[in-house]
């Protein structure tokens, strides 16, 4: 059973295949543009053609599927009205699931751009800057999946006679604590999964905010700092308010990412010990569970808090633009 | 005294930054340290007692790479599926977007204002609602669609659906943004000399636009990577088509306390995205002021 | 319009080449010539043709399954690819509804599979299934694969969970016997604890399946103050989950593990047992730190390397005892195989997985019981196999099977799970049994 490269063939074959296809529909696309004067309505439709066909077919009607959906019970058959909807807002898990999702999605923005913007502000002139930024962005190259590994890793238990494996139980130890299980004692493992959520996040935030800071003209900082302010008075009073339209976005979008985490609840705890949030939820009971009116119900909650944060965003993002 | 405090109020930044840094790279180099020591001395002692039992192995990577039988993590053969998802997922949204993009910005017609907020307004629609439909939509067939039954690597060909699709209102949105703000008077001048949109989109939009298009490819490039969900849901989750997070998920949830195949499964994941992190980081970084700011 | 038609007719075409070319030719099966094929030739030929095996056990659980049915494979021809998955209660579903279903299922719980039956996904057993169904196991076994009269599966694997395992050697030391009756059960858990040490300890962490071992044990209670009836009303939600009955057993298992002084030796407080995991929760017994640990039969495969299992070795097991010394409820579960496809190399393969031949064989490879009623008990791996056999083949044995199997999945394998987990945290049995009911799927 192990690796046998001949058996890899046919799914290169297939890459290369794949590949061809789309390139000979590009090519297509193309010699219809070049082929004389097309009129206009024309040559918008042949390009604007293939992304619309993907989007009705992969993301409009699977949407409009999933709300009908959510009106129906157990294998997605009979009709049950709002039951579903009823379920979700008494039952204990999906209003823990929901408790967490809104504590994520406070916490998860609010502490990675805090740590983004410290870190930012000490690096965006430095010499150094550039390899600062890559340290903070590694966790983003990781994925959530390897970050689950990182963390779950570092909070580690083993009974207080054992040696700790764990660097978290490790220091309390050294500190003359007792070890201590973080991701099951509740409600604080939540905090716990959300500092993985944190360390994936705060690169993004360092690097949009360092481009930020390193816009604002360095003739203000200077003329504030010759005038006697403190690093700390140029921060608060100069440089936050010049970049606060990033700050906007980048909140927004951590706040918008946030409410679809998945694969580090999953690999942490598996939603256990009332860590769970919407977005695992959904996936447990659809598929776990095979209870797809439920699950749809909490894909569609999903869908609605995140509607407002969207077009915030877009709104934040054309005023920026 | 001025100078005196803003020397220290600088030193507290410059400590805080380098506690930070300490604090994110520590967790990753932990990890790192044990991927190297044999199965007994992870499970027994902590990885910075490293230095005092000096004892490395590359056993636990050759174990998850290749070994044999059903134990191992096989991830050699999960490498090849993500590399297969990945490179027609980033290529597809990208022609495609860049495409509309162009329709959108450049050419006038009517309802042109209607589509383009439409297409953002897609945005909103979180992947999670989409994806009991999608798996039935290529098994089943809905309305006029016929039922698929794709087997084997054809597989992938919904993996890459899936991902091209969600990556599309967000890559026109972006792409949009770009060639809306090129100037008007090279376009103009381009077609009054009688350039038709192709030699448009190809000499003149393409060479203009490429920084933004780098960084939307990287992004992508690492979104699809360390994507979990899609791959869970429709890559059929066998070793011939599941690509790598899939593979490292399941040793996670199956084997909490075999950290000697995390470990390094983690790093074997990681490994590709870490290396376009670091070769491509300046369009790593182009990707996301792009990707969140302005074109 | 004629840019349209044609870009249609392009992709279209292009779609099609590129889906139509390029599925992967497997090679052949392997071919052995050792084994000796008499055995198999029931079985008929079906040279190259593949059945697909998708199932829960990895690791060495896997690798026994291939070595024992290797010789049938290589005897009928059919290329048997398995493939064991840890998250197998999810994908299968993912499986079936993208059209990925594999030939035949190991189902570790009759609750999942009723669940595919009932969606009309599953074929039923074939008439030559179903006779070797009907000729191997007791009417109660067959039952849990029955669907509104149909069989859809067969017993692959038993688990008798009912074993309290302990360290005879520190039994023999503190002077203590193997209890019989309940009460002698409290009396030796108290002797022990006046010594010094912790005598229960206990793991439930098991990634997303995090929980169920306190099922178990809640289920064992159940059954054993309350009889068959109550448990099988409770199972089939006849009394709701929350029932006095219910939470009396709750509060007694809670007497043991929620306690500190009883538990979780060798672990710590007694909450430790959410980050303990299953199979290394039992380690405690040898070095002593422990003195009882209830497991499943399976846990025989986990003790350490070099272990020895006996009356007289370094474990062994105990029954959990009833009210009194006269009865013998039993808990067990099991995994029962099914399929989704009905070819004829299929049908051979179920036949063979439903034959003593192959149980015999598989325990002769390694810890493995099953409820066949032609499986020797002699053949078993360890003593407490033999004993499980013993007891499964006993007709005094009251047998009931693990009831969160049996219960919808967003119970059973949900919030039945999840609940145990918070009352180990410190929920009252009242609060968790309560949410528990109203998360029962309506109809």
């Amino acid at each position: 059973m192990s690796f046998d490269a001949v058996a890899q063939q046919p799914k290169l074959l297939y890459l290369l295949q794949g590949v061809a296809a789309f390139a000979a529909v590009v090519s297509l696309i193309l010699l219809a543009l070049h082929r004389g004067p097309v009129r206009r309505r024309a040559a918008a439709l042949i390009l604007l053609a293939p992304a619309l066909l993907l989007l009705t077919i992969g993301l409009l009607l699977p949407g409009l599927r999933t709300l009908a959906l959510s009106f129906t019970g157990t294998g997605g058959d009979t009709w049950v009205g709002l039951d579903n909807y009823g379920w979700m807002i008494t039952d204990h898990r999906a209003l823990v699931a929901l408790r967490n999702t809104l504590v994520w999605v406070v916490l998860v923005p609010a502490a990675s751009t805090a740590v983004g913007l410290l870190y930012a502000a000490a690096v965006a002139r430095s010499r150094f800057r550039t390899f600062a930024l890559s340290l903070v962005l590694m966790p983003m190259a990781i994925s959530f999946v390897g970050a689950g590994v990182v963390w779950k890793f570092v909070y580690a238990y083993r009974p207080a006679e054992a040696g700790q494996i764990g660097l978290l139980n490790r220091l309390v130890v050294v500190f003359g604590g007792e070890p201590r299980q973080w991701l099951v004692e509740s409600p604080w493992n939540v905090l716990f999964l959300i500092v993985a959520m944190v360390w994936t996040q705060a690169g993004f935030a360092a690097v949009l905010l360092t481009a930020a800071i390193r816009a604002v003209p360095p003739e203000l900082t200077e003329a504030a700092l010759l005038d006697g302010a403190s690093p700390g008075q140029v921060l608060r009073r100069i440089t936050l308010p010049s970049i606060r339209p990033t700050l906007l976005v980048v909140l927004l979008a951590q706040a918008i990412g946030t409410f679809k985490a998945f694969d580090i609840v999953r690999t942490m705890t598996g939603g256990q010990f009332d860590t769970g949030v919407l977005a695992h939820a959904m996936y447990d009971q659809a598929f776990r569970y095979g209870e797809t009116g439920r699950g749809a119900a909490l894909a569609v909650l999903l869908f609605l808090l995140v509607t407002p944060f969207v077009a915030h965003q877009l709104r934040a993002r054309r005023r920026a633009g | 005294m001025n100078g005196v405090r803003e020397r220290l109020a600088s030193r507290a930044f410059t400590a805080v930054a380098v506690g930070i840094a300490v604090l994110w790279t520590t967790p990753t180099l932990g990890l790192l340290i044990s991927s190297f020591r044999p199965e007994e001395e992870i499970k027994t002692t902590g990885w910075w007692t490293v230095l005092g039992t000096p004892q490395l192995t590359l056993d636990n990577y050759g174990e998850v790479l290749s070994g044999g039988g059903n134990g191992s993590g096989r991830l050699a053969e999960h490498f090849v599926n993500s590399v297969v998802i990945t490179v027609p997922s980033v290529l597809f949204p990208l022609v495609l977007a860049f495409f509309a993009a162009y329709a959108l910005a450049w050419i006038d017609f009517r309802g042109r204002d209607a589509l383009v907020v439409a297409i953002f307004a897609l945005q909103v629609v979180p992947l999670q609602m989409a994806l009991v439909p999608l798996l039935k939509l290529f098994s089943q067939g809905w309305l006029f669609l016929p039922a698929l039954h794709l087997t084997g690597p054809a597989r992938f060909g919904q993996v890459w659906f899936a991902h091209t699709v969600l990556a599309l209102p967000f890559a026109v949105f972006l792409l949009h943004n770009v060639l809306a703000g090129l100037p008007r008077d090279v376009i103009d001048a381009a077609r009054v000399d009688g350039a038709s949109h192709g030699t448009l989109l190809l000499r003149i939009m393409l060479p203009l636009a490429r920084p933004a298009l780098a960084g939307f490819a990287v992004i992508q490039f690492v979104w699809v990577w360390n994507d979990l969900l899609v791959a869970l849901t429709l890559s059929g989750g066998t070793a011939e088509t599941a690509p790598m997070t899939v593979r490292l998920a399941s040793l996670a949830g199956t084997y909490g306390n075999e950290w000697q195949r995390l470990t390094a499964g983690a790093f074997v994941a990681a490994f590709v995205p870490l290396l376009v992190l670091f070769s491509l980081r300046k369009h790593f970084a182009r990707g996301l002021l792009a990707g969140s700011v302005k074109g | 319009m004629r840019f349209g038609a044609r870009l249609v007719l392009a992709v279209i075409t292009l779609a099609a080449t590129a889906t139509a070319c390029g599925t992967p030719q497997d090679s052949g099966p392997r071919s052995h010539t050792t084994a000796d094929c008499a055995p198999y030739a029931d079985y008929g030929k079906h040279p190259g043709s593949v059945v697909t095996v998708y199932a829960l056990n990895r690791d060495r659980e896997a690798d026994l399954f291939e070595e024992t049915w290797a010789d049938f494979a290589d005897c009928t021809g059919i290329d048997v690819q398995y493939e064991g998955d840890g998250e197998f209660e999810a994908q299968i579903q993912l499986r079936v509804d993208g059209g990925n279903a594999p030939d035949v299922a190991f189902f570790p719980q009759p609750g999942l599979m009723e669940r595919f039956a009932r969606a009309g996904r599953l074929k039923p057993a074939s008439a030559g299934v179903a006779a070797r169904a009907k000729e191997g196991w007791s009417a109660d076994w067959n039952g849990y694969a029955t669907v509104d009269g149909t069989l859809y599966g067969t017993p692959l694997v038993a688990n008798v969970k009912s074993f309290v395992w302990y360290s005879p050697t520190f039994f023999r030391d503190k002077g203590l016997s193997v209890p019989r009756t309940w009460t002698e059960l409290m009396a030796v858990t108290e002797k022990i604890a006046a010594s010094g040490v912790k005598p229960w300890c206990a793991g439930i962490e098991s990634a997303e399946a995090t929980g169920w071992p306190v099922t178990d044990w809640i289920e064992d209670v159940l059954l054993r103050q309350q009889g068959t009836d109550v448990y099988d009303q409770w199972v089939a939600h006849e009394i709701p989950f929350d029932d006095p009955r219910v939470l009396q057993a709750m509060d007694t298992v809670g007497s043991l593990l929620k306690n500190d002084r009883y538990a979780n030796g060798g672990f710590g407080p007694a909450r430790s047992m959410a980050s303990v995991s299953f199979q290394e929760a039992g380690a405690p017994v040898l070095s002593g730190d422990c003195a009882m640990h209830r497991q499943a039969s399976f846990y025989a495969d986990l003790w350490p390397k070099g272990t020895e299992i006996g009356p007289d070795k370094d474990v062994y097991a105990f029954l959990l005892p009833g009210a009194d010394a006269s009865s013998r409820p039993v808990l067990g579960g099991g995994v029962f195989t099914a399929a989704f496809a009905d070819r004829p190399e299929v049908r051979a393969f179920r036949e063979y997985l439903a034959s003593a031949d192959f149980a015999n064989a598989r325990m002769g490879k390694g810890p493995f019981v099953s409820a066949h009623k032609g499986v020797d008990p002699a053949n078993a791996a360890t003593p407490v196999d033999r004993l499980s056999i013993q007891l499964l083949q006993d007709p005094g044995t009251q047998f009931r099977f693990d009831g969160s199997d049996l219960m919808p999945a967003s119970v059973g394998a949900g919030t039945f799970w999840k609940g145990a987990v918070d009352w180990i945290g410190g929920a009252s049995s009242l609060q968790v049994a309560d949410s528990i009911e109203r998360s029962w799927p309506r109809k």
